[in-house]
């Protein structure tokens, strides 16, 4: 009777994980569909703990342990998440997949001295051993997305032969794993080796990989341990794990893709490519030719804006680090009241992730209409007056259009050259974070208005005031 | 063979591979890249689920058999903070989605 309760259960939180992701892929379900796949997994949970028996009979015991470890997951896991900024977002749903990954990886750790070596089968062995590599890979390479994202780890460390390397240690995983499979090596250290060579692996992955391709890694570590937590369900048996891991893995890979084609690269350019980090790719032409720029104040800037009739606000990873998305919308509103029509261009990549820009701005109230996506302001820039970056770069970028040598040619990018002013606010002229060039800086149209975003946008709100 | 024996045996575990991975990429596909990072995030959350391998291990462990308990104990905690801080995070994200429709609905 239990036994039948518990499929049931199962069955009904695939149910909810399905229609859960199917919501969540449209603005107006997604809420709901995030709240019903939870239910499922509360319900898939709660199940497992009372409802489950092996194949003698017997009953889950240690519940004070198991509710104790979801105790403590759940205060940990909900003050971080409820106490997390909006712009550390990425590297805390990074963070979230590694202990995901970590678990499925100490899954294959803890049950694979009860078969290897025990008679268990070879299709066994193959789902422990490719949850623990799985999952190991998984967990390494999300901390260091994590620690890379969340600033501890600046550089793109690009080791000499980088590729043979990786390629080298994809080879030890895979012939380790074979040679424990086939009976050559019976040692159970190897398979702590195996364990630490995916960790290894996973740090080596994640490490030269950097710039706007960070979204698309953290996406493809998502699909892994979803594989990982599939490998889990063939284990058991168990129809949750198995529905859930495989929708995250197959929805996840897909995701990945189409974020890259969001960037107009493939996916092995992002994984084999450098970006960034190549030294001839930085800024064809740009040694030796003397570039200059124009420089703008604060006051020439409320004056210009102030007397436009249409600003378009083109915000960049920049606006989110200096927490300037409140005053940028102080500056929209005030510019409104004036009667200055303003729009924010919202590229597909803008912030960290895609969609960051427009959660950022949505915290501060900014209105959802006001958020317009790059094809559909790319033809409205022509007639716009003033177009004001805040803090982005390599979106705005036409070297992605014009040079065919530049690592981030064809890409689409907002096509601000066409409006009749731009003013770049930056805090220098260093490379933005892709490490490229920015040849619009040199523009005629353009000014460059130095300074922290949010100081900068403080001050022209109190310049426009007195206007 | 062993395989063929396998497939045989499991015919419907396959098919629910089958099928997950097809409705996984017909789930996914047409999504506004507004929406690909709280995607994301959900989808990371619903991957939580191999905590229910966890709370196996650990239902069944001998509680004298300390390194079991041990590792149990830390992969269920590590897999509720995947559950509870992926859908925790997502919703917040999505807070801030639902937060203008009231402002958009009142013009």
């Amino acid at each position: 009777m239990g036994e039948y309760l518990l499929e049931i259960s199962y069955l009904i939180a695939s149910v909810l994980y399905i229609l859960g992701l199917k919501m969540l892929s449209g603005p107006k379900t997604a809420r709901k569909g995030n709240l019903y796949a939870a239910f499922g997994m509360a319900l898939a949970i709660l199940a497992t703990i009372f409802l489950y028996v092996d194949e003698e009979g017997n009953k889950l015991q240690n519940h004070i342990w198991i509710f104790g470890g979801i105790a403590v997951g759940s205060v940990v896991g909900w003050l971080a998440a409820v106490r997390v900024k909006m712009t550390a977002m990425p590297q805390m749903v990074s963070i979230f997949n590694g202990m995901g990954g970590a678990c499925a990886a100490l899954i294959g750790l803890i049950e694979f001295p009860h078969y290897f070596g025990h008679g268990g089968s070879i299709l066994i062995l193959l789902t422990i051993f490719a949850g623990l590599v799985i999952g190991s890979v998984s967990f390494s390479g999300s901390v260091v997305a994590f620690a890379k994202l969340n600033g501890n780890m600046n550089k793109d460390i690009r080791l000499p032969f980088y590729n043979i390397i990786n390629t080298l240690f994809i080879i030890a995983i895979f012939a380790i794993t074979a040679l424990l499979l086939v009976g050559t090596l019976t040692d159970p250290m190897y398979v702590y080796l195996l364990a630490l060579i995916s960790l290894a692996y996973g740090v080596l992955f994640v490490i030269p990989i950097g710039g706007a391709d960070m979204p698309v890694v953290i996406s493809l570590l998502n699909s892994f341990t979803g594989m990982a937590a599939a490998f889990g369900g063939f284990l058991y048996g168990n129809m949750a794990m198995l529905t859930g891991g495989i929708l995250v893995g197959s929805a996840g890979t897909i995701l990945t893709v189409v974020m890259c084609n969001a960037m107009n690269r493939s996916l092995t350019n992002v994984i084999f490519g450098a970006f960034g980090t190549g030294g001839a790719a930085v800024g064809p032409g740009g040694s030796g030719v003397e570039k200059s720029y124009k420089e703008i104040g604060v006051s020439d800037t409320a004056v210009l804006l102030n007397y436009s009739q249409s600003v378009v606000i083109v915000p960049g990873y920049g606006l989110a680090v200096a927490q300037a998305q409140h005053v940028i919308h102080e500056l929209e509103e005030l510019l409104e009241e004036r009667g200055v029509s303003v729009k924010y261009a919202i590229h597909p990549v803008a912030g960290r992730m895609p969609g960051h820009m427009n959660v950022l701005l949505a915290e501060s109230n900014v209105e959802y209409d006001k958020l317009v996506e790059m094809e559909d302001i790319n033809p409205e820039f022509e007639t716009t007056d003033v177009v004001l970056v805040v803090g982005a770069n390599d979106v705005v970028n036409p070297a992605a259009k014009n040079d065919p040598a530049s690592p981030i040619y064809g890409m689409p990018i907002l096509e601000v050259e066409k409006a009749k002013n731009i003013i770049i606010n930056k805090r220098s002229m260093n490379v933005g974070y892709a490490g490229i060039d920015n040849e619009l800086f040199y523009h005629e149209k353009n000014s460059m208005l130095f300074g922290d975003a949010k100081s900068v946008l403080v001050s022209l709100v109190a310049e426009l005031k007195t206007l | 063979m062993q395989i063929l024996e396998f497939l045989n045996t499991h015919m419907d575990m396959v098919y629910i591979v089958i099928l997950s991975v097809l409705l996984g990429v017909e789930v996914i596909s047409n999504v506004p890249s507004v929406l690909h990072t709280p995607l994301m995030s959900g989808a990371n959350a619903i991957h939580g689920v191999v905590i229910i391998g966890a709370i196996i291990i650990m239902g069944k462990a001998d509680p004298s058999n300390i390194l079991t308990m041990a590792l149990g104990f830390l992969a269920v905690i590590l897999g509720t903070l995947n559950v509870v801080g992926g859908f925790v995070v997502t919703d917040r994200m999505l807070e801030m989605f639902n937060k203008k429709k009231p402002g958009k609905s009142k013009e």
